[in-house]
């Protein structure tokens, strides 16, 4: 491939793509991203390629392993163009089939669509389907059109053209001007307007400035950016390309985790192609400017999605965070001006500068402006990445596009914001999401983890299970953060070991306040939230645990006891068989019973009685009825007992 | 691990104190973890202090200071897993390994690690062994997927 030297040739370019290209042609497009592959799409792309190869049809269809699309829940996703037909959870089995039926014969394998499951309407189209229906995707629509590793896939879709828009008809200052003007605010926790951060880098004396792409993506249960960088990594390049030019670097660097391996091989080959064509190097598209851009992997620390620690790492150290008596976008990476955005941040600068700034801010709210992409995890029907509108209710969210709460449970609170973040209650349903909508409700929007909890959710164990991951994940540079989160966990184990005191909760708030006051960095600062916003709204769970050694939503391990109902038990020994501590007594026509010493409360025997029994249940806070006398055991079944 | 793989590795990356990190990373890939004689070396050839290297060897999850087992368990503690049940599959795997997280058993037989969020929540709770993704674990099934392997 020749280098493209100016704007025209890029667009000759473009155009020769687009006239190789018949948009009518058939498309087998397979998600390739993470959650599709755990479910087998490897071996549904290698089916699909087998099959059009047995047909003699590969001249004819093209076959590509895409990124994301979102829905995980029902993957592997494979969408068909030029109809856009969505078939969902398809496995290999059902290759031949689509293969002889939908590309042969144009017809439509209806068991694949996707049926509704109130009203039993199946949905051809992807964009028929409620999931999708509901969102607004500006980044994640192209995902499942680009071949992740084909830089001509993007270019197809109009790849580029706001890098060459933005070296020969605007100036950096014009660039800069119009991301000021789009308002758009950091999405990758603490919601800075990025277009100050870009200023101030920008007026800075000192002339050798970075621009850094934080790619560590740690938060668990959030994997927006990862879908990003697997499935369209050269919209993060020419991102990133433009703020370069923005603020006058000439360096960028990606520092993305090592635990994303797909992500790493995609941007290597990303940076490799953009190199060959010209959009990243030396006089970039003809023009004067230089850019190159560095791959730094992460060696898995939390803590390195901290501005300054990621700075630090970058310098090959150890990822402590430092004090922030300069900003980083003044004095960052080898205290240079350094300019730190978050993958999905960098994503939506070529929407801006090709669209410009008034088509961005229409969409949102007053103070959180554009798109974000959520992971909705947890106790969700549709588990998977969505991309909303800011502005939009959590309730929206929940049930329009999430399709509620699973096995007829009841919602009980939403967490957002990652470690750092808070739980919403049912109450604020209806909040509208947004910066400082969400800071205000006492959690916070955090890089977008969105994880869904139900009745059987104990919140404290929530508050414990965070701030155990915090402990962990604290670098130990300073007092407040090491200790106090250490102390902070102690309690709140205890408390859900039903070893709770009087006065724990005063320690733990008292405990917090310190946290929040003389951290160094926001992994401390903020790391007390999952406590204090639980405790805000859920104080009665807490009390609970402490004063009746009772966990409400018998989640709590020490807490609870199993017991099974003499009167129900039916004697079907399917519990008995599964337990795998083998606490369980009885026999054939004999009532089971749990050998309390034994039960190690794991709760398979709740899971495998057949639900028209019910006859295991979970107590909590009440002793267990002694179990039944020996000889009363014996099942004495009623058509016998007649005759 | 031989000395001249190790030099090989430094060399690609100049020999520069910066590439430190990326260094021990290549290491740790090519031989699964960090022997005392690599970290020597490295400490040697890039002329930083072997406090340093130490320091950053204990203090990234990525690296190992010991050997690991013939198969890696990670078992996702990710939010969305942890509500979904992850404990108890990390209790069952504890009980059927008889080692912790963390841990290595005396046969190199499993490497036990707690890992925060595989990128797989709809398949929650998530045991991977060797890179293999097994979905929607009860502890019954945990065990049966363990027994699979020799």
């Amino acid at each position: 491939m020749a280098r493209l030297n100016s704007p025209e040739e890029l667009e000759q370019f473009r155009q020769e793509l687009l006239s190789k290209r018949d948009p009518s042609a058939p498309c087998i497009s397979v998600c390739a991203g993470a959650g599709c592959v755990a479910s087998g799409a490897d071996a549904v792309i290698a089916a699909f390629k087998a099959e059009i190869e047995k047909e003699g049809l590969t001249a004819k269809v093209d076959t590509k392993g895409t990124g994301c699309p979102g829905f995980c829940e029902r993957g592997p996703v494979v969408v068909i163009y030029p109809e856009e037909i969505c078939y969902l959870q398809v496995t290999a089995e059902d290759v031949p089939e689509i293969v002889s039926q939908t590309i042969k014969a144009n017809k439509i394998v209806e068991r694949l669509l996707y049926q509704d499951p109130v009203t039993g309407e199946r949905a051809v189209r992807e964009s028929d389907i409620p999931f999708y229906k509901n969102q607004k995707r500006t980044l994640l629509c192209n995902n499942i059109k680009i071949d992740s590793k084909s830089i001509d896939d993007y270019l197809s879709l109009g790849g580029y053209s706001a890098l060459s828009k933005a070296l020969f008809q605007m100036t950096d200052v014009a660039v800069l001007e119009e991301v000021k003007k789009s308002n758009i605010r950091g999405r990758g926790g603490a919601g800075f307007p990025a277009g100050r951060k870009w200023e101030g880098s920008r007026n800075a004396p000192e002339p050798t400035k970075y621009v850094i792409v934080n790619a560590d993506e740690g938060d668990p249960g959030a994997f927006m950016d990862r879908a990003l960088l697997e499935g369209n990594p050269h919209s993060i390049l020419e991102g990133l390309i433009l703020g370069g030019y923005a603020i006058g670097a000439q360096e960028g660097y990606i520092y993305v985790r090592q635990e994303y391996p797909l992500a790493v091989k995609n941007i290597h080959l990303a940076i490799e192609q953009a190199e060959a064509y010209g959009f990243l190097g030396e006089h970039i598209l003809g023009s004067r400017f230089n850019f190159k851009v560095i791959v730094h992997q992460g060696a898995g620390a939390f803590v390195c999605g901290e501005s300054t620690a990621l700075m630090t790492a970058l310098e090959g150290r150890v990822g402590e965070p430092r004090p922030k008596y300069t900003r980083s976008n003044i004095k960052g990476l080898w205290e240079r001006p350094s300019v730190l955005n978050n993958v999905e941040t960098w994503a939506n600068i070529p929407l801006i500068v090709n669209n410009g700034a008034d088509w961005f801010t229409q969409i949102g709210t007053e103070g959180s402006k554009g798109t974000k992409i959520f992971s909705l995890v947890g106790k969700i029907t549709n588990t998977g990445l969505v991309e909303v509108p800011m502005g939009i209710t959590l309730r929206d969210i929940i049930y329009n596009i999430g399709g509620g709460i699973p096995n007829g449970k009841r919602f009980k609170a939403v967490q957002t914001g990652g470690p750092s973040g808070g739980c919403i209650p049912e109450a604020q349903l209806d909040l509208e999401v947004g910066f400082d909508e969400l800071t205000k409700a006492g959690s916070m929007m955090g890089s977008g983890g969105m994880i869904v909890l139900d009745e059987d959710t104990c919140m404290v164990d929530m508050a414990r299970y965070f701030t155990e991951f915090l402990t962990d994940e604290s670098c130990g540079k300073c007092v407040p953060c090491r200790e106090g989160l250490r102390q902070m966990n102690r309690i709140l184990t205890n408390i859900t070991n039903g070893k709770g005191k009087e006065g724990d909760i005063e320690i733990l708030e008292e405990l917090s306040e310190t946290a929040i006051e003389a951290s160094l960095c926001a992994l401390g600062k903020s790391a007390p939230n999952p406590f204090l916003s639980t405790l805000r709204y859920f104080r009665d769970e807490y009390e609970a645990h402490i004063k009746e050694k009772r966990c409400p939503a018998m989640a709590c391990k020490e807490l609870i006891a199993y017991y099974i109902d003499p009167n129900k038990c039916q004697a079907c020994m399917i519990c008995l068989r599964k337990c795998p501590a083998e606490a369980i007594d009885g026999g054939k026509k004999k009532i089971h019973v749990i050998d309390q010493e034994k039960c190690t409360s794991c709760g398979t025997c709740f899971e495998v009685c057949p639900s028209r029994f019910g006859a295991v249940a979970k107590i909590s806070g009440e002793p267990v009825p002694p179990a039944v006398p020996e000889e009363e055991r014996n099942i004495i079944r009623k058509s016998k007992k007649n005759e | 691990m031989e000395i001249e793989k190790i030099d090989q590795i430094i060399d690609n990356h100049h020999g520069e104190a910066s590439s430190l990190i990326q260094i021990l990373l290549e290491i740790q890939s090519e031989n699964n973890w960090l022997p005392k004689e690599a970290l020597k070396r490295v400490s040697e050839r890039l002329n930083v202090p072997s406090t340093r290297v130490q320091h950053i060897a204990t203090f990234y999850k990525a690296f190992s200071v010991v050997p690991k087992g013939r198969h890696k368990v990670h078992i996702c503690l990710g939010t969305a897993c942890h509500v979904r049940g992850a404990p108890r599959v990390l209790d069952t795997v504890q009980d059927v390994t008889g080692i912790k997280a963390g841990e290595t058993d005396l046969d190199f037989k499993f490497s036990l690690e707690t890992v925060n969020c595989l990128g797989c929540c709809a398949l929650g709770p998530v045991l991977e062994v060797d890179g293999k993704v097994h979905g929607k674990m009860t502890p019954g099934q945990t065990a049966d997927v363990l027994k699979t392997y020799e």
